[in-house]
């Protein structure tokens, strides 16, 4: 059990990144859905990097900034521009794959760099990881993994306890009241869908860097689309976001689980519930009309200051 | 609430696009050879890239050491990710390759079959000759097809990993429930009993072909699940780098990836194709104009498939133990699937005395007792 919940959490690693980077943007105001070709993005350009520097850290601020490029493509046309953003998020899914498979041709089948590798094996924390059962699923892990601990602490202070995440989240809810109180709309768009990018890249690191330590197309294979279905799931809140990643990535391995105990539910079965799960949580919210649960009211409106 | 329904539209739609296998980057065609007295120009369909890692590569191989054998007289042309679930982009790769000159036109996945299939039989193109890899249609003038009794080396390396397992317990890592992958998890059970009377095969399927993260995760199950020795039939090293991490054994499939980093203190061996062997005589005599349609089931006695070689990680008695049965098997001696088999519920399937044929074989659909999904 405690091997299943372990590989549970790495199995979610990437899937709370790109949550967390989804998130921030939507709360802003803005829809990205070109969260898979941002992670794909990230995946490449942090191979990249970690391969030819044999630094897992250059490995993941390269990361980083290319999904924060991708993202500033979208920021730009989007923001700017003022196109429609469901169409320009899709297109950037289908940039992100082609990139990836561009850069990536010639590196399929090689691996991570010992050096990187060793910096991504699992650490015990001391005295967390003496806890029972809790410790070995979450303080055994890898830096990486506790990265993601940390970034689901830092956002959630950021959106619910510093001046700047309020600002973010009024122009979210009503960006024209926040123009109107003096807050930088096209500034705080701009910097959020870049972060949100970043993260993402991140969380497409994770799959080419320490889940397969090796490149290979397509390694993000449709978790950028998890990601975003689990926005909703987590009603805009990364506490639940962080909750739903390892909801969601157990169920994604659940079903390889069960087979190997001999036990038969068909993994596309198994591959339904989260979505079906997400539905169920948007009807709840929606009726039960939590202000907190609902999506940022602005959200995927382009706002146009002269056209109030 | 309409926004949520948007978005939960499109992600819908986005599935759907996924689902359908939908990132199919655009096709290249490279060429090489040089333009002396007209080259038989050869087309080859591919599936995945030819830098894969896996089963697109092994094809490739094949592809190049026929260009290297044949030098100046073929000129080999492909198109890589070609859609197998899409017969129009299957015919338009093949249509495309035509007009670029080619006179014989080989799918190398099973999917390709039906345009393969309809092309082959339409009078505008019965000047070009089609091959099809792993298909069973084919007709008397220009369509063939061709695979390999990939239970052969499958069985040898049950042996292997058989007498190497102390947990008893081996863990492989399937695509799909399917006949071609159901032969190969019985040839391995069986080849493994035969060392190891005690030995279990755990399977889980990853319902893909390609997910190098979820067969990674399925190894790792397996490996959960105390099995100490993973294979697998499925394309990426996820399994191999899986079973590595956890300092346990693993048998790849497709390349001999014993030099890949990381990979050195697990890895044993591999079955694997050589596509040449099939090739390079069947284009000699396209060339001499002497071709025949055939339905060729290539074994290891001809040197079409075979064991990756042993690496030092096997004990030198396996090896010999290896070794002698390989013998047997490249004598024609010695059959894969010989009665009494029963299936994992007990149920006989091939009674005493019987051997399966090559028909027999290819209408197996259950797992042997030991293996259990």
């Amino acid at each position: 059990m405690i091997a299943f919940f372990a590989a549970a959490v790495i199995a979610a690693t990437p899937l709370l990144f790109a949550t967390l980077g989804e998130l921030l943007t939507e709360k802003s105001g803005s829809l990205n859905l070109g969260v898979e070709g941002m992670m794909l993005i990230g995946a490449v350009i942090g191979f990249v990097t970690g391969y030819s520097t044999g630094s897992a850290v250059l490995a993941l601020i390269g990361a980083f900034v290319a999904g924060a490029a991708g993202g500033l493509i979208f920021a730009v046309v989007t923001v700017t521009l003022r196109a429609n953003q469901v169409v320009t998020g899709l297109t950037l899914t289908i940039f992100g794959g082609g990139v990836a498979r561009f850069l990536g041709d010639d590196l399929i089948g090689l691996s991570v760099p010992l050096s990187v590798q060793a910096v991504f094996k699992p650490v015990a924390i001391p005295l967390l990881s003496a806890i029972p059962a809790l410790g070995p699923i979450f303080f055994k892990q890898d830096i990486f993994v506790y990265l993601g601990y940390l970034c689901v602490v830092l956002v959630a202070i950021y959106l619910y306890r510093t001046r700047t995440g309020l600002n973010m989240r009024a122009v979210g809810e009503n960006t024209a009241a926040a123009d109107a109180a003096g807050i930088p709309v096209t500034l705080h768009k701009y910097v959020h869908i870049c972060l949100g990018g970043g993260l993402c890249g991140l969380g497409g690191a994770y799959l080419a860097l320490v889940t397969v330590p090796m490149w290979q197309a397509d390694v993000v294979n449709g978790r950028g689309w998890i990601a975003v279905a689990l926005v909703i799931f987590a009603s805009w809140n990364p506490i639940k976001a962080f909750l739903g990643s390892y909801l969601f990535g157990g169920l994604s391995i659940l079903g390889l689980r069960l087979q190997s105990a001999g036990i038969h539910i068909s993994q596309y079965l198994v591959d339904l519930f989260p979505y079906l799960a997400c539905i169920v949580i948007v009807v709840i919210s929606t009726h039960k009309n939590r202000k907190e649960d609902l999506p940022p009211a602005n959200l995927s409106v382009p706002y146009f200051r002269e056209e109030r | 609430m309409k926004k949520v329904l948007l978005v939960l539209a499109v992600l819908l739609l986005a599935l759907v696009v996924v689902a359908c296998g939908g990132n199919k980057a655009a096709s290249d065609t490279t060429s090489s050879g040089t333009e002396a007295s007209e080259p038989l120009t050869i087309g080859f369909i591919y599936i995945g890239t030819t830098t894969d890692g896996g089963y697109t590569q092994a094809q490739h191989e094949g592809t190049v050491a026929l260009q290297e054998h044949f030098g100046d007289k073929v000129n080999c042309i492909w198109k890589e990710e070609v859609d197998d679930t899409n017969k129009q982009a299957t015919t338009d790769a093949a249509l495309e390759m035509i007009d670029q000159g080619a006179k014989v036109i080989i799918g190398t996945s099973y999917g390709f079959m039906d345009a393969l299939d309809e092309l082959a039989n339409n009078p505008d193109y019965a000047e070009v000759d089609f091959l099809h890899f792993s298909g069973n249609k084919m007709n008397d003038t220009n369509f063939g097809n061709y695979f390999g009794a990939m239970e052969e080396p499958r069985y040898l390396s049950g042996i292997v990993a058989g007498s190497m397992t102390k947990s008893n317990k081996l863990g492989y890592v399937a695509a799909f429930p399917y006949t071609e992958v159901q032969i190969g998890i019985n040839a391995f059970t069986l080849g493994a009993q035969s060392v190891n009377p005690d030995v279990e095969v755990k399977v889980v399927y990853i319902n893909s072909w390609y997910d190098p993260a979820n067969e990674k995760a399925a190894a790792e199950s397996l490996l959960d699940a105390g099995c100490d020795i993973i294979t697998q039939h499925a394309d990426t090293t996820g399994p191999q780098l899986a079973a590595a991490a956890a300092g346990k054994y693993c048998i790849g499939y497709n390349l001999d990836n014993s030099a890949v980093e990381g990979l050195d203190k697990a890895f044993l061996t591999a079955p694997v194709w050589h596509h040449e062997v099939f090739l390079i005589p069947t284009v000699q005599a396209i060339l001499d104009g002497t071709w025949k349609p055939e339905s060729y089931y290539g074994t290891m006695k001809d040197g079409y498939i075979g064991l990756a070689p042993l690496t030092a990680n096997v004990p030198d008695e396996v090896k010999a133990k290896v070794e002698e049965v390989q013998q047997k098997i490249e004598a024609g001696e010695f059959p894969i699937f010989v009665g009494p088999i029963k299936d994992n519920t007990g149920a006989e399937k091939v009674p005493e005395g019987t051997t399966l044929d090559r028909a027999g074989i290819w209408s197996i659909d259950y797992l042997v007792q030991g293996a259990s999904e």
